[in-house]
């Protein structure tokens, strides 16, 4: 049993369903990471962890107790809030030793404590100071170790790393990863942006119109998407659609209407005719000159009709002979002055079966 | 010449202004201080400044008479008193008031403020009049107490000319002026910060007593200032509503400029009543600074 248990939690807000029938198991020691769109119910899922707002209908139950009757301030989690929300009027110290105080730790326990959980995030000798006169990153740290200071069973963040600029953002999402992995709290994580719910998390969910679209490791979320929005949210992807031809022996085989047929591996079986979908994810895409040896037996030929130079990738936009636009990433990992093709060349572009990946929603 | 015009348009602003407290607030608090020396004409007001011999004609004597004669010092500590429950009353009925204007929907808002200051719309001394029907002897409100009280077996109480009739009125005169500022301040915070405080284990009270109530007292300063000051040297309550033992020292200086006609004394009394309502502000501002740099440092 996880220590965390969603069962069926429905929120509503009017006509508006914000979280519908979510279940779902965060393990012990987990870095979990509810991962969507605005609106898509992430944050009401953990304001209702939280206690900040109670569900609808189902359960969630904390190392097998269920939390319905427990008001926030009874709940053994601590959340970091987006906006840090750390008391101005109280010094670095004030806050961490806040919810000390409000557990009435005794002083000596206390300041230990408090120069443990500041240590934990770099921030010792930072005591007197107040928060006006620290960084975002480093405000972000005291709101860290003030919600860490009592050993919580969960630490919920929403989107902690959001107001940050992205230099620092990627720095935080390291020391973030090492701090969970040192303490070994159970994280759960809410974000928007696909790229740091990939960086940090074991496990996410990504989440749509209040459903868990799909619930995986970020390398199968990325690799082996489920359904079209799942495949589209995380990372940039070719979708391709059209009904399907045949699908047997492990392939499945449909016909791109402005593409062609294409091919890929699956195990999936669904019946000749119906509509399917492929997304090929642009890495994943060989260009070369006309006639060019290229790996895969997905071979289209196109004309490259623009590029995105981005110094260790660019990123080319081919159209294809019948008129479907693909995306094609190729590193400039090459010695010297990298550059293979240009507007208007012709290009032949290939794709192995194994590259592609059927769609099931 | 940008420097210059933009002089030039500075003392434009700001200069009738100053001109209106120099001329209005100035020079009066100086002539005040120059009556506090002189000698009590012989009919009222003030005698000559010169003597016949053409000397000067200033004295400490005032100064003196207040020094020794202790019941106008007695006046000002229950002129205190009046003034510290006033405020204290008027901080606690306030509070609630502000913070449920601050938390109420923005449609209601202006309309609870305007409801705050509706009572300005009609004249003191008729609002002051006003309590006198309310408390009077036939009110309905004498009526049911001194009701209780004879079901009790106890005297009958009025209530009107009493120390209770001028506090009430004096609660209620001043309670917009707390109102308004706690107000202000309340409507700017952070409800994350709240938040913040029940996820790390406040309770409701807690969350008021260690978030809310720190960050207002800017609010409650500002607040208590504007009450106690004007409280502390009211006249007009105390005379209309108040019994022959409720007189406080703004019915004592009134007193010595149109009644004794004893300006220079008057003087005196109104020089140590500012420098009392300032050395309390003083005082109060130091308090809270002390106050918010213990809760800041976390050990309150």
């Amino acid at each position: 049993m996880a220590l965390l248990e969603i069962d069926d939690v429905t929120r509503r807000f009017g006509d508006f369903t914000a979280v519908d029938h979510v279940t779902l198991g965060i393990e012990a020691g987990e870095f979990f990471t509810l991962l969507g769109p605005s609106g898509c119910g992430k944050t009401t899922l953990l304001r209702m962890i939280a206690g900040f707002d109670l569900p609808d209908g189902g359960r969630i139950v904390l190392d097998g107790r269920d939390l319905a009757d427990q008001p926030p301030e009874a709940r053994p989690l601590r959340t970091v809030f987006q906006s840090y929300a750390l008391f101005p009027h109280m010094t670095v110290q004030g806050n961490v030793a806040f919810p000390l105080k409000m557990a009435k730790t005794p002083a000596a326990e206390a300041a230990r404590k408090i120069d443990e959980a500041l240590a934990d995030v770099r921030l010792a000798g930072f005591n007197h100071r107040f928060p006006h006169e620290l960084s975002g990153g480093q405000r972000q740290r005291v709101a860290i170790a003030r919600a860490l200071v009592t050993h919580p069973t969960v630490l919920l963040l929403d989107e902690p790393l959001a107001a940050l600029d992205a230099k620092l953002r990627e720095q935080m999402q390291i020391e973030l990863i090492n701090l969970q992995k040192e303490i070994g709290i159970t994280f759960v994580y809410v974000t928007h942006d696909q790229t740091e719910a990939l960086a940090l998390s074991h496990r996410i969910a990504v989440m749509n119109h209040g459903r868990v679209e799909q619930l995986d490791e970020p390398d199968r979320l990325y690799g082996l998407p489920r359904t079209r929005f799942v495949a589209d949210f995380i990372g940039t992807c070719n979708l391709l659609v059209g009904p399907v031809r045949a699908s047997h022996g492990g392939d499945v085989a449909i016909d791109v209407a402005d593409l062609g047929t294409v091919t890929v591996a699956s195990t999936a079986s669904p019946a000749p005719g119906s509509e399917g979908a492929i997304a090929v994810r642009p890495e994943k895409v060989h260009l070369g000159a006309p006639g060019a040896t290229l790996p895969g037996d997905n071979r289209y030929a196109g004309v490259v009709e623009s590029f995105l130079y981005q110094g260790d990738v660019t990123l080319y936009n081919v159209r294809a002979e019948r008129g479907h636009l693909v995306e094609a990433l190729l590193a400039n990992s090459g010695a010297g002055l990298a550059k293979f093709f240009e507007v208007g060349d012709r290009v032949e572009m290939a794709f192995t079966a194994s590259a592609g990946h059927y769609l099931e929603g | 010449m940008t420097t210059l015009r933009h002089g030039f348009g500075k003392w434009i602003t700001s200069g009738p202004p100053l001109v209106f407290l120099v001329a209005f607030f100035a020079v009066p608090t100086l002539i005040m201080v120059l009556a506090s020396f002189r000698t009590p004409g012989e009919f009222g007001g003030l005698a000559p400044l010169r003597n016949e011999d053409g000397s000067l004609d200033l004295t400490l004597e005032s100064y003196v008479r207040f020094a020794t004669e202790p019941l106008y010092w007695q006046i000002f500590v229950k002129s205190f008193w009046y003034a510290l429950v006033t405020t204290l009353a008027c901080l606690v009925l306030a509070y609630p008031v502000a913070s449920l204007i601050a938390q109420s929907d923005r449609r209601w808002r202006s309309l609870l403020l305007l409801l705050v200051i509706l009572p300005f719309w009609s004249n003191f001394l008729i609002r002051i009049y006003a309590w006198m029907i309310i408390l009077g002897p036939n009110a309905a409100l004498a009526r049911a107490v001194n009701g209780v009280l004879g079901a009790f077996g106890a005297e009958p109480v009025p209530l009107l000319f009493s120390a209770f009739a001028v506090l009430v009125c004096l609660v209620y005169v001043h309670l917009p002026f707390m109102v308004l500022p706690l107000y202000a301040n309340l409507e700017k915070h952070d409800r994350t910060l709240l938040d913040a405080a029940q996820d790390l284990g406040a309770n409701a009270w807690q969350r008021f007593w260690r978030i809310t109530f720190p960050l207002s007292l800017p609010g409650v300063y500002a607040g208590a200032a504007l009450v106690f000051i004007p409280a502390f040297g009211i006249f007009a309550i105390p005379d209309i509503l108040g019994g022959p033992n409720d007189s406080l020292i703004g019915n004592v200086i009134k007193q010595q400029f149109l009644d004794s006609r004893d300006w220079p004394f008057g003087s005196v009394l109104s020089i140590v009543l500012t420098l009392l309502a300032l050395a309390l502000a003083g005082l109060a501002a130091w308090i809270g600074k002390r106050g918010v740099a213990r809760l800041a440092s976390g050990h309150a």
